[in-house]
């Protein structure tokens, strides 16, 4: 007997502007407080009290133009955040301050979310959509040092990059990134030799968003059409389709694999949130609380696993956090 | 007649002279049927016979010999023949050149395009003959960039003319091209330019066919002309002929050669597949283990109820919808979207609503654009223009009438405004039961000759009424259903369809001037009459009409636009169909007279079948009124 599926836990409000961006804080010993970060169309960081489910600072640093992105560098008090304001701050928020220490001017004026690798301790490699129309930049961080940009070859015609995903197998293997292009395809990039290894098609519309599973070489993209696509690396390093999985109402912005593999999410443009299981794109439950398009999820990287939560930030300018499948 | 050959030096103006006037008489289909074979296959090979066939035609007099040439030329069975049985003729015979330049192909033109084939390839097999077919192509391109040929001269003859410029251009070559690539340039376009001028689609549509193909001979390297034309069969048949088949049909061998060859393809691809099902079966039971080892099924799927489509909902209120489409939210163009697909149901079934915001209504309507990309856009807005219309009648075709004279609209608006009108009508004429599934862009209803059949009808009904009155039934059978009678709505509101429309045609403004420039709309607007005058019929105002539409047809009667012209006799037949007889013969008798005489002028002397053919059914028509009336004891 299917129980109906549950409602959130609870709702955040307060950010009074459509919620492009969510990234979760918990790992924390106690008597850490758990956080949530948001970022917003009007450009404002909220930080997320979710014991009290309060704001406890709101940070403005991109000038009132929306923020896409926003992660933590190894902690809740260092902060990296975008926004359309072709800058990507790194912000200082240990012990109250709420200061700027860096930026960089990225000159990319489109909607690709950086995506951030630790490599060692106090060092970061990020990936970002540059200045000219398909190159990724590579930077070190935070010595904003390039490392290569990777162009694609004259015709390839790919378009824009829509979506960056940096991963290394191990800590001694090579940095690889994955990049989701306007025409549908998904390029294996190797970082330190700037070279493709291996190109998909995966959509015929642009690629939304995408997340990738290192341990089982599996990885799944949205686009704006009503196809899931689920594709494999093999040992040659070749992405190969794996398996498609077709919705009823198109359009995705989001997808995340949760940390344990289990389970993953997806933002829909029809306001709904779906949740399948990783292993076989089981269907497992359809989140429906939202009025307006889903723009990001994100599942918290809580220790303890019972308290794991999901959060969705939506064009209705709410944040909708869930406890789902928590115990297993 | 059989020629016997030898060595003898015979003259043969004699024969020619025997030829000539057996021709001339009119029988030259029989002997030169005779005789064209034989010269066929003499000449094939025979250089001397050629010789002959040379003598014979140069020396029938000239009297004869346009009917030789024209004969010689139909008959031939292709233009390699007519060469050889022909040879320079054109180039040393005055007569023969003029009857194969000008006469065949500008003064005549019912000829079959094989014999233009056949004309044209003999001018273009000889190089003595060759700078005639370019004066040829020049004369033709004279024609038909001419906007006073194309305005005047019957359809057919256009065709002709466009044929034979196709063939022409088939045949030339690339210097001769080069040499006068200017001259065609400035005729296609000045030709191209009145085609497109004019009303007949007929016309548009060769004119663009024609300098397409020569645009493609002139440009050989970068950007041709294309225009956008429904392809129909005479479209395809004018291209064909630009591409020259070759003499000789080669029998390819390589079907043969072809099918041997994919048989050894098979071959090798037979054992690939046959090892596939071994590397195929040991996976499979690996799957299944995997399948089972999968312990995936800890997380319970949670209760999915069945997906729908989001749909974004249309409003449920006329008045809502008028405030989505004026575009105080402009953001919102899904809901636009859907309140332009909804709005016609919506109009349709709160005809109380809507008769409050009519006038509104149909302002917002004639005015809607295109905002997204929607599928029929142009549909959804004329339907929910008919259904305005049609609810509340009287207010919304006074603003439409009004708006069709008013400035600043565009030329597609106003006829719009008319194809509006004329499916309201249509609707509003039309019983409720039997409503045909509207689809945009009613033509004109086929009027069909009623010879008598009214009559017999008529006498049938009387006898069956006198016979019900005077049986007593004792059993009624089973009755058939009768069709409901049902008020004729187009009755109240027929006349504010009709007299604002034919008001003021005779008013130029400044951006729109009906008895100028704009005769394609001046046309539509005379067959838009036409056929509210035939849904008139058995209304009340269907006298006043006829009488005002008869008037308006007399002022027009000369236009040189002959869809103009079509118009007015459809407008006329329209009339004789709509309104009573009687009526007709009390208040209009005069007029009547005028137009019949004025219905045979053009049934003889007017350049367009399509206007002679309706002149001929409207005088029928009138021929069936008189007789009728006859019929009819006073």
């Amino acid at each position: 007997m299917a129980l109906p599926p549950p409602d959130p836990q609870f709702v955040l409000r307060g950010t009074s502007a459509a919620v492009h961006t969510l990234h979760f804080s918990c790992g924390g010993p106690e008597p850490d407080i758990p956080l949530l970060f948001s970022g917003s169309e009007n450009g404002l960081i909220h930080v997320w009290n979710l014991k009290t489910h309060r704001v406890d600072t709101a940070l403005d640093g991109h000038g009132r133009k929306s923020v896409c992105c926003v992660e933590t560098m190894g902690g809740k008090d260092r902060l990296l955040s975008q926004g359309r304001d072709q800058r990507i701050c790194l912000w200082d928020l240990a012990e109250g301050r709420t200061s700027v220490t860096d930026s960089v001017f990225t000159e990319h004026v489109g909607f690709c979310r950086c995506s951030l690798l630790k490599v060692a301790q106090g060092r970061w490699l990020m990936a970002m959509a540059a200045r000219s129309l398909e190159e990724v930049q590579i930077l070190e961080l935070p010595s904003k040092t390039s490392v290569c940009t990777l162009k694609p070859e004259v015709g390839a015609k790919l378009g824009m990059p829509m979506c960056l995903k940096l991963w290394q197998l191990n800590c001694d293997s090579q940095p690889v990134l994955l990049a989701g292009y306007e025409d549908g395809s998904v390029v294996l990039w190797n970082v330190s030799m700037g070279k493709v290894l291996s190109q998909l098609i995966c959509h015929q519309e642009p690629v939304m968003s995408l997340d990738f599973d290192a341990e089982k070489a599996k990885g799944i993209s949205g686009s704006s059409e009503k196809v899931l696509s689920i594709w494999s690396l093999n040992e040659q390093q070749n992405l190969q389709v794996y398996k498609t999985h077709e919705l009823v109402n198109a359009g995705i912005s989001d997808i995340t694999i949760r940390p344990d593999k289990k389970i993953l999410a997806t933002a829909g443009w029809d306001h709904r949130i779906r949740i399948f299981g990783w292993k076989k794109l089981k269907p497992l439950a359809v989140l429906d609380y939202h009025t307006a398009s889903v723009h990001c999820v994100s599942f918290s990287d809580h220790s303890n696993p019972r308290e794991r939560l999901l959060a969705a930030g939506s064009k209705d300018q709410r944040i909708s956090v869930w406890s789902i499948y928590a115990q297993t | 007649v059989c020629f016997i050959p030898g060595g003898l030096d015979c003259s043969i103006s004699f024969v020619s002279h025997v030829l000539g006037k057996v021709c001339v008489h009119g029988r030259q289909k029989e002997i030169l049927g005779v005789l064209v074979p034989h010269l066929t296959d003499l000449t094939k090979s025979d250089c001397i016979w050629q010789r002959i066939c040379w003598r014979l035609v140069e020396c029938v007099p000239d009297r004869w010999m346009e009917a030789v040439v024209l004969g010689f030329v139909q008959g031939a069975p292709g233009a390699d023949v007519l060469s050889r049985l022909l040879g320079n003729l054109v180039v040393k015979n005055k007569k023969a050149q003029f009857v194969v330049t000008q006469k065949m192909l500008l003064l005549q033109y019912g000829h079959t395009t094989a014999v233009l084939q056949n004309l044209l390839g003999y001018l273009s097999l000889d190089s003595l003959r060759r700078p005639l077919l370019l004066r040829v192509l020049q004369e033709l391109l004279e024609t038909w960039s001419s906007s006073s040929a194309v305005k005047h001269s019957p359809a057919e003859q256009q065709l002709y003319i466009s044929k034979a410029i196709l063939i022409c251009l088939s045949h030339l070559k690339e210097p001769e091209i080069e040499s006068c690539r200017q001259e065609l340039l400035t005729s296609m376009m000045e030709g191209v330019k009145c085609h497109l001028d004019s009303s007949l689609p007929q016309l548009r549509r060769l004119g663009m066919v024609v300098a397409e193909s020569i645009s493609l001979k002139i440009n050989t390297e970068g950007p041709v002309l294309k225009f956008e034309y429904e392809e129909d069969d005479e479209t395809r048949e004018l291209k064909s002929l630009l591409v020259q088949a070759p003499p000789f049909c080669v029998v390819p061998s390589l079907p043969d050669d072809d099918r041997s060859e994919k048989a050894g393809a098979a071959l090798p691809l037979v054992p690939e597949s046959a090892e596939k099902p071994h590397t195929a079966a040991p996976e499979m039971p690996d799957e299944e283990l995997e399948a089972e080892l999968d312990s995936d099924d800890d997380l319970t799927p949670y209760d999915m109820p069945e997906e729908r489509e989001l749909k974004v909902k249309a409003p449920v209120y006329i008045r809502d919808c008028i405030e989505v489409l004026t575009g105080s939210q402009s953001e919102d163009v899904d809901k636009w979207e859907a309140t332009v697909k909804a709005l016609e149901s919506l109009v349709r079934k709160n005809p109380a609503a809507t008769r409050e915001v009519s006038v509104e209504l149909a302002k917002i309507l004639l005015h809607l654009e295109e905002k997204t990309c929607i599928e029929g856009f142009v549909e959804l807005r004329q339907r929910a223009q008919v259904a305005v219309l049609t609810t509340d009648p009287i207010p919304v075709a006074k603003y439409l009438t009004s708006q069709f004279y008013s400035l600043n609209y565009s030329l597609r608006q106003r006829m719009d405004i008319l194809d509006v009108l004329v499916l309201a009508a249509q609707e509003l004429s039309c019983p409720k039961f039997h409503e045909k599934a509207k689809h945009s862009g009613a033509q004109k209803p086929c009027i069909q000759l009623l010879p008598g059949s009214d009559s017999s009808k008529d006498w049938r009904r009387i006898v069956d009424e006198r016979i019900k009155s005077k049986t007593r039934r004792f059993n009624t059978g089973q009755s058939r259903v009768e069709l409901a009678p049902h008020p004729n709505e187009f009755n109240s509101v027929a006349g504010h369809f009709f007299f604002p429309l034919i008001q003021h045609f005779d008013r130029p403004l400044t951006t729109f001037d009906l008895l100028g420039e704009d005769h394609l709309v001046l046309g539509r607007l005379v067959h838009t009459l036409a056929i509210l005058m035939y849904l008139a019929v058995n209304t009340v105002a269907v006298t006043a009409m006829g009488k005002a539409l008869l008037e308006f047809v007399w002022a027009l009667r000369f236009h040189t636009d002959s869809y103009v012209r079509q118009g007015l006799l459809s407008c006329i037949s329209s009339l004789l169909l709509s309104v009573p007889t009687e009526r007709m013969l009390a208040d209009m008798t005069e007029e009547l007279l005028e137009t019949q005489s004025w219905l045979g002028d053009v049934l003889e002397k007017d350049p367009d079948g399509d206007c002679r053919r309706l002149a001929l059914q409207n005088l029928l028509l009138m021929e069936n009124l008189k007789k009728k009336l006859e019929a009819v004891p006073s």
